[in-house]
């Protein structure tokens, strides 16, 4: 029977959820990885393996593997380091198996590779060394580099985005890297500014199944679809409630549905709008929005959902995630048409992430 | 090089199976330490140092009883301990 996994990394460690095809009774297992803080949990479809990536204030940044689903872990941050007296590495925050290796992105903002199944990695040094890079400047989380992106069939393209930044396409396997920002606003600049050749503050970065080309983004000052593999960026965001927001997850297999959630603004206190839960759906590509609540708490709200706290699974109908900042976990089996909540009291939750065995 | 008596926090420890709480090692300084330890258990130095480099901000090595850094010698008998700060939320 097929196993369904719900990969959560947190503030205080790693916890997985467990269910079968049905998704209906979850079980929680954890905390993994020490309880150091993760801020992303994934699974390599292909082997099945986990890696936790994170970084503890003591003991500095590591990736976490387990090949037993979580049972026993190991864990390695060898070669995951910058020259002798530039700015340590604080956390990981991103990772992102492929054809090449694991791609595995830092704060400070960097990327690196490991090809040994994250034993050691070597940093790919062009994105570091990019000409605007003593220009770039921190998000509130840091200059973190969260959306990592490989190309699913052409093995030497990868899309980056950088907070407060950038996003970054290379076509030659991490030497050389162009800025994609065309079209995304930095409404937080003078009037005049507002759309600089980089400064923009992406949120997320995600791919449409099937459609390489196609890219949604959610940023601080709007959400965003490309259709040139993020070359030029158009507004998409009319018919949401708010134009700011973290997290977007594609489906599995329809590129023109996407899933957000909205929150209320950046100087707002960044919960759900009116205090009232929905995963907002679009089925055009952004055309049209709709709220999805059935199942979510209609009262009193005050959670938001973090940059990588949002996922869906293979299944079909596609099953939907997402952890909240108040440690709530909540899941649609019916690609978002009803909810139940499967986990509460946990720790603030960076990021949700599936894995289905067959 | 001189013979050291060296204390690890379990906060350490538990990350890596069967390393003891305390041990011997020798090691003229505080770097020749870390270097003794990660010999022993492979990425037990990025664990208390960066790439600084230097000694973590959040990790305190204290020997005889003075705080040190990696440049610090160490004496035939030193007693060694490697700290974690109180931290976190």
């Amino acid at each position: 029977m097929t196993k369904t996994l719900i990969l959560l990394g947190t503030r205080k460690g790693a916890f997985i959820l467990e269910s079968d095809g049905t998704r209906r009774d979850w079980q929680l297992r954890g905390p993994y990885c020490d309880c150091w803080p993760m801020n992303h949990v994934i699974a390599d479809p292909a082997s099945g393996t986990i890696y936790a990536g994170g970084g503890n204030e003591w003991f500095g940044p590591a990736v976490w593997k387990s090949t037993d689903l979580g049972q026993s872990w190991t864990h390695s941050s060898e070669g995951l380091k910058y020259a002798e007296g530039e700015e340590p590495i604080k956390a990981v925050w991103s990772l992102a198996p492929s054809a090449r290796g694991l791609y595995t992105g830092v704060q400070p903002a960097g990327l690196f590779l490991s090809r040994d199944d994250g034993q050691s990695w070597r940093q790919m040094e062009g994105l570091r060394n990019h000409p605007t890079r003593p220009k770039w400047t921190p998000g509130g989380a840091g200059l973190i580099l969260h959306s990592l992106i490989p190309h699913p069939l052409e093995a030497k393209q990868i899309w980056v985005g950088i907070s407060a930044v950038v996003v970054l396409h290379t076509a030659d396997g991490g030497e050389s890297w162009e800025m994609r920002n065309r079209g995304t606003r930095a409404d937080f600049n003078p009037e005049d500014q507002r759309y600089p050749e980089f400064g923009q503050c992406v949120h997320c970065v995600v791919m449409a199944p099937g459609a390489p080309d196609r890219l949604y983004q959610q940023n601080h000052c709007g959400m965003y679809r490309s259709e040139n593999a993020g070359k030029e960026w158009e507004s998409i965001e009319t018919g949401l409630p708010s134009s700011f927001g973290f997290p977007a997850a594609a489906h599995p297999r329809d590129r023109d549905t996407l899933f957000l959630v909205p929150l209320n603004g950046d100087i707002a206190g960044r919960y759900v709008p009116e205090a009232k839960a929905a995963v907002w759906r679009t089925r055009d590509a952004g055309k049209h929005w709709q709220a999805l609540r059935e199942g979510l708490p209609q009262k009193d709200v005050f959670f938001g959902v973090l940059r990588q706290a949002m996922a869906t699974d293979r299944h079909d109908p596609a099953g939907v995630y997402f952890g909240t900042n108040s440690g709530e976990v909540y899941a649609s089996a019916d690609e978002g048409e009803s909810w139940q909540r499967v986990a509460q009291h946990l720790p603030a939750i960076a990021s949700v992430e599936t894995l289905l065995i067959d | 090089m001189p013979n050291v008596a060296v204390t690890l926090t379990p906060a350490l420890t538990r990350l890596f199976p069967g390393c003891p709480r305390q041990l011997e090692l020798e090691a003229a300084t505080v770097r020749d330490l870390l270097n003794a330890l990660d010999a022993r258990w492979p990425g037990m130095r990025d664990r208390l140092s960066d790439s600084l480099p230097r000694i973590r901000p959040h990790v305190n090595i204290f020997v005889d009883g003075e705080r040190s850094a990696l440049e610090t010698p160490l004496k035939a008998g030193a007693a060694v301990f490697i700290v974690t700060a109180i931290t976190g939320g």
